[in-house]
C-alpha cells in the first residue's frame, strides 16, 4: 500500500512527488491521529501525543455519553432508512459507518459556537440538542428545513454540495465583528464549524471559503468527513493529494484524523475548535472514515465498490471499538450496554410514531414566509389557490 | 433639496444607512481605498473601518456566500459586484441560498442583504461588463428586484433596500452614474415597490426602468414636440412589478410600449405584457408592444449604439403601437 505523498525530509517535494498518481491510502497514512485501535486499545503515537491530554480530562460519564450518543444515532438512522423503505419518507441520506466523526466533533463544539452541516450530519445534530424528527420532515417532504436554526445554533441543512462552507465563514466573520473571538473569555468567544464531505472539496465553494476565512483569520473549522465516495465517485476523481494537505495551500493547519475513532475526532476537533476561538484562524480537520450504505437510500452502492472494501470497514467500525475499550476498562458494564440498547429501542419508536404522526402542510402554507414584507403577487396567487381549492368542497 | 449626481447619491445614501445602524456592513472587491471601480463608495472605508467596509478576495461566489453568513449573525451586508456580467459566478448562492432560506427556515431566519449591481450598456466597455440580467433575479421567487434611474431614488432607495428585511437585488444604471438630479433630503419620492409616472401623457404608455427611463423621457420630449402625448412609467420595482400603477396608465391611453435593455425573448417586457393584457385587455387599443435588445449577446461597443434602445427606436414603437 503506498504511503501519502508528504514533503522528503530535508527537501522540497519534486515534480515526480507533486505529479504522482493519488495514493490509494486505504488506512489513513501515517498522518493519521489516532487514539483508539479498531481494537479498541489505546495507543500512543507522536501524532496523537499532543491529543490526548484532551481525552485524559473526560469522566467516565462523558465517555460512556460518546458510546450512547454513537449507538442512539445510528438507531434513528436505521429507523428512518426502514421508514424510507416503508415508503414513509422520501429519501434518506444514512450516515452509517461516519457516527464516530460526527457525534466525536459535535461532542467537543460549545453552546456559544456554530453549526454548518450538509445534509447528512443527524450525528451533529443529535449533539447540538435538535430532535431527530426535525430532519426526517424534510426527508418526508413536509417542508425544506423547517427548524429555527439559531434555537441549537445548528443551521439548516444545505444539499447544494459546499455551499455551506462559506454560510460559516461569513458567520465566523460576524463573531469577529461581535469582538467574541480571543477575549479568553471561555463563555464568550465562539468559532463556527463548516462540515463537508471529500466530494465538495472539488466544489469551487469550499476553495473560496478556505481563501476567505484564510485572509480574514475567521474563526472557522472546517470538518472535511472523507467517507471516501462522493456517490459513486473515489477519492481519487476528486484529489490527488491528501484533502488535509490543502489546508497548506491556504495558509492554515491541516489534520487528518481517523473519523471512526471517536475519541481522536473528539480531540483534534477541539483542539481545533479552541485554536479558533482564541484567534488563530481558520483549521482542517479531514475525518478519515467511510460511508458504510448508499449515498442515499435512492444508490446503489454494488455498482461501483466492491464489498471487501465494504468488509474492511467493517472492521473498523466506530461503536464496536469504543464498546471494547470501555468495557475493557472497567468504565461501562453489561448493564449500562444494556440500557442503551433499551434507550435506542424508545427513541426508533418515537422516530417511527413521530413520522408516521406528521401531518402534510396545508397547501397554502406553501406561500408563507416567501418574504418578510408583504408581496402583492403572493398573496394575490395564494388567495387565487384557497379560491380554487375551496371549489372543490362538497364535490365528489 | 440638494443636487447629486447617481454615483454620489448612493454613497450618501450608502453613509447615512451606516450611520444609523452600526450591522451595515460593505463587502466588495475594491471598495476599499479605491472607493469601488464606480467610486460609490469612495470614503466610506477611511470614515467606517476596515471591517465595515470590507475589501474581499476575488470571487464573487465568496462575496454573496459569505455576505449570506455575516446575514445569518445579525448584519446587514451590502455586496457590490463590479459589473452586471461578473455576477454569474454568485448566481447559485443567489437563487438557492438567498432567495429560499426564509422560506427554508419556516419563517425562523430571513437575509437582510443587498446586492448592488450596476446594470446596462454605454459605456463603450469590453465583453460581459454591459449586460441586464434583471429577468434571472426578478424570476426568482423570495428576491425583490429594485433598478433606480435618478439620483433621488439611488438616496432613497439604497437606503430602503438596506432597511428591508428582504433580500434585495439593488440595480444601478452604470452610464446614468455621472447624471447629475435633485435630492430631496428629508423625504423620499416613493416607497421602493412602487412604480411612478415620471412624465404625464394621454395617447401612450412608455414603461421603463433604470437606464431606459432618460432615454424614454427624452422620447416623450420629442413626441411632444410633434404634438404627440406619451405617458412615462418608471417602473422602479422589477420584482414585486408594481402593476397597479402601470395598469392605471395603460386604462388612460390604451395603449403600451415596454422599453428595457435586455433582450426581447424572455425579459421582463413579456412578464409586463402578459400582465397588462391580462388586466387591461379592454382598455387596450394595440397590443403590447416591447422595444429592447435583440436576441444576441451583447455586441461590441463599436456597435452597442445599435443594440441599445434609443429615442428612435421608441418613437418608433409608439408609432408601430399607435397605428392599430
Amino acid at each position: 500500500m503506498t504511503q501519502p505523498t508528504t514533503t522528503p525530509p530535508g527537501g522540497d517535494p519534486t515534480t515526480a512527488d507533486l505529479t504522482a498518481p493519488t495514493p490509494a491510502v486505504g488506512d489513513g497514512g501515517p498522518d493519521m491521529v489516532q487514539l483508539l485501535t479498531p481494537e479498541g486499545e489505546r495507543v500512543e503515537t507522536p501524532n496523537g501525543a499532543p491529543y490526548a491530554p484532551y481525552v485524559d480530562a473526560l469522566t467516565d460519564d462523558e465517555l460512556r455519553g460518546f458510546y450512547r450518543d454513537l449507538v442512539l444515532i445510528r438507531r434513528v438512522d436505521a429507523e428512518a432508512t426502514a421508514l424510507q423503505r416503508q415508503g414513509e419518507l422520501g429519501i434518506w441520506a444514512s450516515l452509517l459507518g461516519q457516527e464516530a466523526a460526527q457525534v466525536g466533533s459535535g461532542r467537543a463544539l460549545k453552546p456559544q459556537d456554530y453549526a454548518f452541516p450538509t445534509y447528512r450530519e443527524h450525528g451533529v445534530a443529535w449533539c447540538r440538542g435538535v430532535d431527530p424528527l426535525n430532519l426526517l420532515g424534510m426527508f418526508r417532504g413536509v417542508n425544506n428545513g423547517g427548524w429555527d436554526p439559531n434555537e441549537k445554533n445548528f443551521h439548516l441543512y444545505t444539499i447544494i454540495i459546499g455551499a455551506q462552507t462559506l454560510h460559516a465563514t461569513g458567520y465566523a466573520m460576524g463573531i469577529q465583528r461581535d469582538g467574541a473571538v480571543g477575549t479568553g473569555d471561555p463563555d464568550r468567544d465562539a468559532a463556527v464549524i463548516a462540515y463537508f464531505g471529500d466530494g465538495a472539496s472539488s466544489q469551487g465553494d469550499v476553495s473560496e471559503s478556505f481563501g476567505f476565512s484564510a485572509v480574514y483569520n475567521a474563526p472557522v473549522v472546517f470538518f472535511c468527513q472523507n467517507n471516501q465516495w462522493a456517490i459513486s465517485e473515489p477519492n481519487e476523481k476528486q484529489t490527488r493529494i491528501p484533502l488535509y494537505q490543502r489546508a497548506r495551500g491556504f495558509g492554515f493547519p491541516g489534520v487528518r484524523v481517523d473519523g471512526n475513532d471517536v475519541l481522536a475526532v473528539y480531540a483534534v476537533t477541539k483542539h481545533a475548535l479552541e485554536e479558533a476561538r482564541s484567534g488563530q484562524g481558520p483549521f482542517l480537520v479531514e475525518a478519515y472514515t467511510y460511508r458504510m450504505g448508499a449515498h442515499t437510500t435512492s444508490d446503489d452502492p454494488t455498482k461501483y465498490r466492491v464489498s471487501a472494501e465494504v468488509e474492511v470497514w467493517k472492521l473498523r467500525d466506530p461503536i464496536a471499538r469504543l464498546k471494547a475499550w470501555l468495557a475493557h476498562e472497567g468504565k461501562a458494564d453489561a448493564a449500562f450496554f444494556d440500557q442503551v440498547e433499551a434507550e435506542g429501542d424508545e427513541l426508533a419508536a418515537h422516530v417511527r410514531q413521530g413520522t408516521l404522526a406528521m401531518p402534510d402542510p396545508e397547501g397554502a402554507s406553501m406561500f408563507e414566509h416567501v418574504y418578510v414584507e408583504p408581496h402583492p403577487h403572493v398573496a394575490a396567487q395564494r388567495e387565487e389557490f384557497v379560491r380554487y381549492q375551496a371549489s372543490f368542497e362538497g364535490a365528489h | 433639496m440638494t443636487t447629486l449626481t447617481i454615483a454620489k447619491a448612493l454613497t450618501n445614501g450608502l453613509r447615512a444607512a451606516m450611520e444609523k445602524d452600526p450591522k451595515v456592513v460593505l463587502m466588495g472587491e475594491d471598495i476599499g481605498k479605491l472607493g469601488g471601480v464606480f467610486r460609490v463608495t469612495e470614503g466610506l472605508q477611511k470614515d467606517f473601518g476596515e471591517d465595515r467596509v470590507i475589501d474581499t478576495p476575488l470571487a464573487e461566489a465568496g462575496i454573496v456566500g459569505t455576505a449570506i453568513g455575516l446575514a445569518l449573525r445579525g448584519y446587514r451586508p451590502v455586496v457590490e459586484i463590479q459589473f452586471d456580467g461578473f455576477v454569474y459566478p454568485a448566481f447559485d448562492h443567489i437563487v438557492s441560498q438567498v432567495a429560499k432560506m426564509r422560506a427554508r427556515s419556516l419563517g425562523k431566519v430571513s437575509l437582510p442583504m443587498v446586492i448592488r449591481i450596476p446594470v446596462g450598456g454605454g459605456i463603450g466597455a469590453v465583453e460581459h461588463h454591459s449586460e441586464s440580467n434583471e429577468a434571472y433575479f426578478a424570476h426568482t421567487a423570495g428576491l425583490r428586484v429594485v433598478s433606480v434611474a435618478s439620483p433621488q431614488d439611488a438616496y432613497w432607495g439604497i437606503q430602503a433596500a438596506i432597511a428591508t428585511d428582504d433580500p434585495v437585488i439593488f440595480y444601478e444604471p452604470k452610464r446614468r452614474y455621472w447624471d447629475k438630479g435633485e435630492v430631496d433630503l428629508d423625504t423620499p419620492t416613493a416607497g421602493l415597490y412602487d412604480a411612478v409616472v415620471a412624465r404625464e401623457g394621454t395617447d401612450c404608455t412608455v414603461a421603463a426602468y433604470g437606464p431606459m427611463v432618460k432615454t424614454c423621457l427624452q422620447a416623450a420630449q420629442a413626441a411632444a414636440d410633434e404634438g404627440r402625448s406619451l405617458e412615462v412609467v418608471d417602473l422602479r420595482s422589477l420584482a414585486p412589478l408594481d402593476l397597479d400603477t402601470l395598469c392605471a396608465s395603460v386604462t388612460k391611453t390604451g395603449r403600451l410600449v415596454v422599453v428595457h435593455e435586455a433582450s426581447v425573448t424572455g425579459g421582463l417586457g413579456a412578464e409586463i405584457a402578459a400582465a397588462v393584457t391580462q388586466r387591461c385587455f379592454y382598455s387596450l387599443e394595440a397590443p403590447v408592444l416591447r422595444v429592447g435588445g435583440y436576441d444576441v449577446p451583447y455586441p461590441p461597443s463599436r456597435v452597442e449604439e445599435e443594440f441599445l434602445p434609443d429615442l428612435d427606436r421608441v418613437l418608433d414603437g409608439v408609432d408601430r403601437a399607435m397605428a392599430f
